[in-house]
């Protein structure tokens, strides 16, 4: 495989990323499956960068889960899109980072969407107005979380505590970057890469030390495909999918997967457990599962941040071996204490536990 | 016969080029071919066997020299032309290094460029070291082994047609003709070095439109067991053994395939030369949808452009094979003497 070919083609899709003063737009289920994430990145570009991230208590959801299952219309889907936008002009925001890759996927359709037909734009303002009585401006610039972790990666790389390899045989360890479908799918011109070769994941697990594992079905859905799921009935096809990519992905022997979005790491996590239970199999090295991170919780620990304050016991998926294998020290003890000491309940059948 | 003073610019010296100078030199003009490589005959030196007969293209290449090997022809090569003016009856030629060359007519043969197919990201072409275009495959029969970039012969092999042509996600919505029949000739190819080798064509439809080819194509499948598919590729990947892991929807089957492949070659198609489009713009000459130069008239006037005295030959009109090509070019040495001779300005 020739590196070079690669390059040439991020080359090609270099997307400007702001610096600086962004208006942060949060997942509906990032807090609850990996609520570490989401504090991580708040944490680092406000209190280690310096950076202005605005938050806005009447941001809501953008409805793309409902809008995927088919039970809500693109014009309403829209309209709460332009409702997310007047909340930033009216805080004087122009920059947006997005946290959820289904949230990027939407806005970057509806953008596209009215960029091709400006009568749905001028249709949206005006359902808008008349709805909320808000105007609204198009962001200047819109990032995905995750480009804006890659824009500063090597600032990562420069405070990193621990690199990507193995402590026992100093070998990069082996990472499964997975994008997600509507990051750059849908319009390549927005992923940092585009969609064939992309490099948002791929750029920060090189730049922390690791190496990137380019497999047979790496573009392929992580098995959420929000219908596969959402409909009780089509949840095998879900599974199948997921099977399909683990058993392509296992000669490889990942040491991790990196994730950019909330539903690809949720399903390539809990799947896991579901096989296992299912019919015993695993698909990591030396009989254990394979664990799936976030891009915040990676950068936190390759930065030396505590384990369990990024959230990591919040995977069905546990990640001792991984912690191992980075020599990063950690205390199991207080794996489920709060930070007031408190002990919390502890979760059966975890899997690498 | 022609005053003296007429002279010919021949903006190429690929095989339009060459046909139309030795045309017009025999008929008593003063040509000057410029050609951008050190060498001349185009793209036919990067081809081994051509269709519909296998003949050796370096047939094509004697041939062409002949055609060139006369006193009147003056052959400049690593030149380029910037930009082409006319002023009155005189157009004036100037080229990258600060030559300017007066004619009394033109022809532009600036050929074609073949479809970068790095352009088709999801084939992996410049990064999986097995997959290859027609024009690299070329290359090793002409080396006389066909071998993966280890060494090891493949055993299984792929075919894509269409990679840059009909296909409008990169802006070429035309057929390059060429790529159907192109295939045929390489599967067969493929068989004749590697008997026991499977060999698999992947395509949309297949245009088999000129003499001989359907012929060809049917001894290909009767006599070589090649095997059609008709579906596009839809992505390209490495398993752990370095093989090549293709997905492709069989659409006469109509079911998806998954398919693991020692070597996949991509028909890359035809596409206007950069040389060509940036003499259309400095120089104001008109161009087609497909972008290639647009012919004054498709019936009547293929061979003549939007300027009178400057003429087409060849593929920068449109993707021709070698016998159109030298059909083309022999044509718009007829524009030429007429334009010139007759006074038919």
């Amino acid at each position: 495989m020739k590196a070079e070919g690669k390059k040439r083609i991020w080359a090609e899709y270099q997307k400007e990323i702001a610096d600086d003063h962004f208006f942060y737009v949060r997942s509906c289920i990032r807090q609850t499956f990996f609520p570490g994430s989401e504090q991580f990145f708040l944490h680092f570009m406000r209190d280690v960068l310096g950076k202005d991230v605005y938050e806005n208590p009447s941001h809501t959801t953008c409805t793309a889960i409902g809008y995927h299952g088919d039970i809500v219309p693109f014009s309403t889907i829209m309209t709460v899109v332009a409702r997310h936008f007047a909340l930033m002009k009216e805080a004087g925001y122009k920059n947006i980072a997005i946290s959820c890759v289904t949230s990027f996927g939407i806005y970057t359709e509806i953008i596209e969407t009215w960029k091709h037909f400006p009568a749905e734009l001028e249709k949206t303002r005006e359902y808008l107005l008349k709805a909320t009585g808000r105007e609204f401006d198009i962001p200047e610039n819109m990032a995905h979380a995750s480009d804006i972790i890659y824009k500063f990666r090597n600032e990562i790389a420069d405070k990193a505590k621990y690199r990507l390899v193995s402590k026992q045989t100093g070998e990069p360890l082996n990472v499964v970057e997975h994008i997600g479908c509507h990051y750059s799918k849908m319009f390549p011109k927005y992923g940092v890469g585009g969609a064939e070769f992309p490099n948002v994941l791929g750029g920060m697990i090189e730049a922390w030390g690791g190496n990137v594992v380019d497999y047979p079905e790496r573009r392929h859905c992580c098995g959420f495909g929000f219908r596969q799921y959402l409909i009780q009935a089509n949840r095998g096809y879900s599974l199948s999918n997921s099977v399909k990519k683990f058993e392509s992905m296992k000669p490889f022997k990942p040491d991790f997967v990196l994730t950019n979005c909330p539903g690809c790491n949720m399903f390539m996590d809990k799947w896991q457990y579901t096989i296992k239970e299912m019919d015993g199999t695993v698909y990591g090295d030396s009989g254990e599962s394979i664990p799936v991170l976030t891009y915040e919780e990676l950068a936190g620990l390759v930065m030396g941040y505590n384990p369990w304050d990024l959230g990591l016991q919040y995977h069905m998926v546990q990640s001792e071996p991984l912690l191992r294998k980075l020599g990063i020290e950690f205390d199991p003890l207080n794996k489920y204490q709060t930070k007031d000491g408190k002990q919390m309940p502890v979760p059966e059948n975890l899997i690498n536990a | 016969m022609p005053e003296m003073k007429d002279t010919v610019v021949i903006v190429g010296g690929g095989s339009a080029g060459m046909e139309t100078a030795g045309q017009l030199a025999r008929a008593g003009f003063i040509v000057t071919i410029i050609e951008r490589e050190e060498i001349t005959g185009g793209h036919v030196n990067d081809w081994y066997h051509l269709f519909p007969d296998r003949r050796d293209s370096l047939e094509v290449i004697e041939y062409l020299n002949r055609q060139i090997n006369n006193g009147n022809i003056t052959l400049l090569t690593g030149k380029t032309v910037e930009n082409i003016n006319k002023n009155n009856e005189t157009f004036f030629v100037s080229t990258n290094d600060g030559d300017e060359i007066s004619a009394d007519a033109v022809v532009m043969a600036t050929g074609f460029d073949l479809f970068r197919s790095e352009r088709k990201e999801e084939y992996g072409y410049g990064i999986y070291d097995n997959v290859i275009t027609a024009a690299d495959l070329e290359a090793l029969f002409r080396k006389g082994k066909v071998a993966r970039v280890d060494g090891e012969i493949p055993q299984k092999v792929g075919l894509v047609h269409c990679v840059g042509s009909r296909d409008e996600k990169v802006g070429n919505v035309y057929c390059s003709k060429l790529c159907c029949v192109t295939a045929v000739k390489q599967a067969m190819e493929i068989r004749k070095h590697i008997p026991d080798a499977r060999v698999f064509c992947f395509y949309m439809d297949m245009r088999m439109g000129g003499a001989l080819y359907e012929e060809l194509y049917r001894e290909s499948q009767e006599k070589y067991g090649i095997n059609y598919i008709r579906g596009k590729v839809s992505e390209v990947s490495e398993n752990i053994s370095n093989r090549l892991v293709i997905k492709v929807e069989d659409t006469l089957a109509g079911r998806p395939l998954r398919m693991e492949l020692d070597l996949l070659v991509l028909m890359a198609g035809m596409e206007m030369s950069e040389g060509g489009a940036g003499i259309a713009r400095s120089s104001g000459l008109k161009t087609g949808e497909n972008r290639f130069f647009a012919p004054f008239d498709h019936h009547f006037g293929s061979n003549r452009s939007n300027i009178p005295g400057l003429f087409y030959a060849g593929t920068c009109t449109a993707p021709m094979n070698i016998t159109e090509t030298i059909s083309h070019a022999r044509a718009a040495a007829a524009d030429v003497i007429d334009y010139l001779r007759n006074g038919n300005r």
